[in-house]
């Protein structure tokens, strides 16, 4: 995708040669770049703004400045010591690894037997599953809690992680659109090896699946570790289970934690989804194209 | 298909076995529809035309709830916002990255790293990126307002202020809008050159490129955004939640549950965070249901509408 982005688009290729339209031509480039540049910029903007006050003092903070009269990088250390963040972190990453590692081990399989495997029922099973993406969470909201709540399990983030040994209904839909895209040549002659379904899928279909599970796999974790309304839900009445995200909401009016931390902490939040993008571009990239590219 | 089909005529053996192997592949997830959809789906159903506080037994009252809902003025409000997000937050966001996506398919120069910083902030934990927001927007000391001090502007009081919440939450959601330019970008991408020559050659300009050419081709992506995005707005809560409770400055009050979620006057309460004020502040679990219900009406309507229209979503192998 990159390569074709970097090549001149179709749309500007046959410039005629005559001197005005090359001149034109150049003032367009201009504009062009001069309006992504701004846009960079706009975008960028509330993230340098938001590590510049996690490095001022508190009082600094307060003001209209935007650039920090000292540079407090032990706000990054102190948000550790004055707050329950490392509480809040390790609750969080729990909850993202293992709801990420569920989901792989329930869904893969799921995903597979729709994409390749022919029994009845098929479509009415793959039409329930994106009946279930499509539902918004608050309409089940009500009766599962109270489900949970029989099993004594609200308080905690175990609501949020047990269901994904059961499948999640994003997850399956995108690993199957990507299972298609895999040629059943491969898994017919697994098959004629006397491979069963099992070792077919284990030996030949996650080798050549590894891009659609990664990407699986990263949305998974994302939406695990920025969730708000799930820790919200289950773990309010008991702050030792808090996430990062549930803690940052309350970080200011419940903790009265000084604003250069709360945006320490809320720019340490966003770290290592943006640390585990650069290493995952492409999968990522071609997740997100994958969900709705077909149309 | 040699293998994995079902063998018609097959002896009744053989075709027992497939089944069972694909159960084995299936049950996890037979199991969660049933538990984590059919069951609490039914369940509200029920709970919906009941008066039940988590306190006593669930009590019949039949559609009082969903007559309760025409009365309730805090709903009619939610509903407002709601509608107002669907009504300008999904075709200002569609259109948006549109323009992204264009934009980027004609930079010669670094349209990758440009593509990159229009993607990123849509990763953001949207709780992270609302207090961002709330901060980046505040009215006295906040940056944006200084600027448009300095140009001579007076800037509006963003999240303090009924009539530009939800406008700021707009903006908020403009900011996370790369995974839907992603798509678009791959539909833009995709466009035939072919067809972009063919109009040339009939002496379309530019404008005429992308209104006849590109709209056109990229119709089906436009549906799908669409779709998703009104569903999306269907169940916004993260955002105007925390957004209410920063702006107001106070917020939550122990049990982690705001008691100023829609802040200022109600101007972002969405129907989702009516619903769970609704059901866990004030445990009136039996309208809450009510809700709920009404909330999967509308959204099935969507998605059947999707599923009709979308080649993606149907069953068939492609």
């Amino acid at each position: 995708m990159t390569a074709t982005l970097d090549a001149p688009p179709a749309v500007l290729q046959g410039a005629a040669p005559d001197r005005r339209i090359r001149r034109q031509h150049r003032l367009a480039w201009i504009a062009k770049h001069s309006i992504a540049i701004v846009l960079a910029i706009m975008f960028v903007t509330p993230v340098v703004y938001l590590v510049l006050i996690s490095l001022m003092t508190s009082d600094q903070a307060l003001t209209s400045n935007y650039w920090p009269d000292t540079w407090h990088f032990d706000n990054y250390v102190r948000v550790f010591l004055v707050t329950p963040l490392p509480r809040y972190l390790l609750n969080t990453v729990i909850y993202a690894v293992l709801a990420t590692a569920f989901m792989l081990l329930s869904s893969v399989p799921a995903a597979y037997a729709l994409a390749k495997l022919r029994f009845r029922g098929r479509n009415v099973l793959f039409l329930t599953i994106i009946c279930v993406m499509m539902l918004p969470p608050q309409v089940v909201t009500v009766p599962l809690y109270l489900m949970w709540a029989r099993y004594g399990l609200t308080g905690t983030i175990w609501p949020l992680i047990l269901p994904m040994l059961f499948g999640d209904a994003f997850s399956i839909f995108l690993l199957r659109q990507f299972l298609l895209t895999i040629p059943n040549d491969y898994l017919d002659a697994a098959r004629v090896d006397g491979c069963g379904e099992w070792r077919t899928l284990l030996r030949v279909v996650v080798p050549m699946a590894r891009p659609g599970i990664a990407a699986a796999a990263l949305f998974q974790f994302f939406y695990a570790w920025n969730d708000y309304y799930g820790p919200l839900l289950y773990t309010g009445e008991n702050e030792n289970s808090w996430t990062l995200s549930l803690g940052l909401a309350s970080f200011h009016s419940v903790h009265h934690v000084d604003w250069n931390l709360v945006t320490a902490a809320t720019v340490l939040t966003m770290a290592p989804i943006i640390i585990v993008f650069f290493f995952a571009q492409r999968a990522f990239v071609q997740g997100v194209t994958l969900t709705g590219v077909k149309g | 298909m040699v293998a994995g089909s079902i063998p018609q005529k097959k002896p009744l053996r053989v075709r027992l076995r497939h089944h069972a192997t694909v159960l084995s592949f299936l049950a996890p997830a037979l199991i969660g529809i049933a538990v984590f959809f059919l069951y609490p789906l039914v369940s509200a159903v029920y709970f919906s035309l009941t008066k039940f506080d988590l306190l006593s037994v669930p009590q019949w009252v039949g559609l009082d709830n969903y007559k309760r809902m025409g009365e309730d003025p805090y709903l009619l409000q939610s509903v407002r916002n709601t509608l107002w997000m669907v009504v300008v937050f999904v075709p200002v966001r569609i259109v948006s990255a549109i323009g992204l996506s264009m934009l980027l398919t004609q930079l010669r120069r670094g349209a990758s790293a440009f593509r990159t910083i229009f993607y990123l902030p849509a990763l953001a934990p949207p709780v992270a990126a609302t207090i961002a927001f709330v901060y980046l927007l505040k009215p006295g000391t906040g940056p944006v307002n200084t600027f448009l001090a300095h140009i001579g502007i007076q800037g509006p009081l963003w999240f303090n202020s009924p009539a530009w919440a939800k406008p700021s939450l707009v903006l908020l959601g403009l900011w996370a809008i790369g995974d839907i330019m992603v798509i678009f970008l791959a539909a833009v991408l995709g466009v035939p050159a072919t067809l972009y020559e063919a109009a040339s050659l009939d002496g379309a300009n530019a404008w005429h490129r992308f209104r006849y050419v590109t709209i056109p081709t990229i119709q089906p992506v436009i549906l799908f955004a669409t779709v998703t995005g009104v569903i999306y707005t269907l169940q916004y809560f993260d955002q105007a939640a925390v957004a209410g409770s920063i702006a107001s400055g106070q917020a939550t009050v122990g049990a982690g549950i705001s008691q100023n979620f829609g802040f200022p006057e109600g101007a972002t309460f969405t129907y989702p965070l009516w619903l769970y004020t609704v059901g866990f502040r004030y445990n009136a679990l039996g309208y809450a249901n009510a809700m709920a219900v009404a909330l999967f009406v509308v959204a099935f309507a969507v998605t059947v509408f999707l599923l009709r229209r979308s080649k993606a979503f149907s069953g068939e192998e492609s």
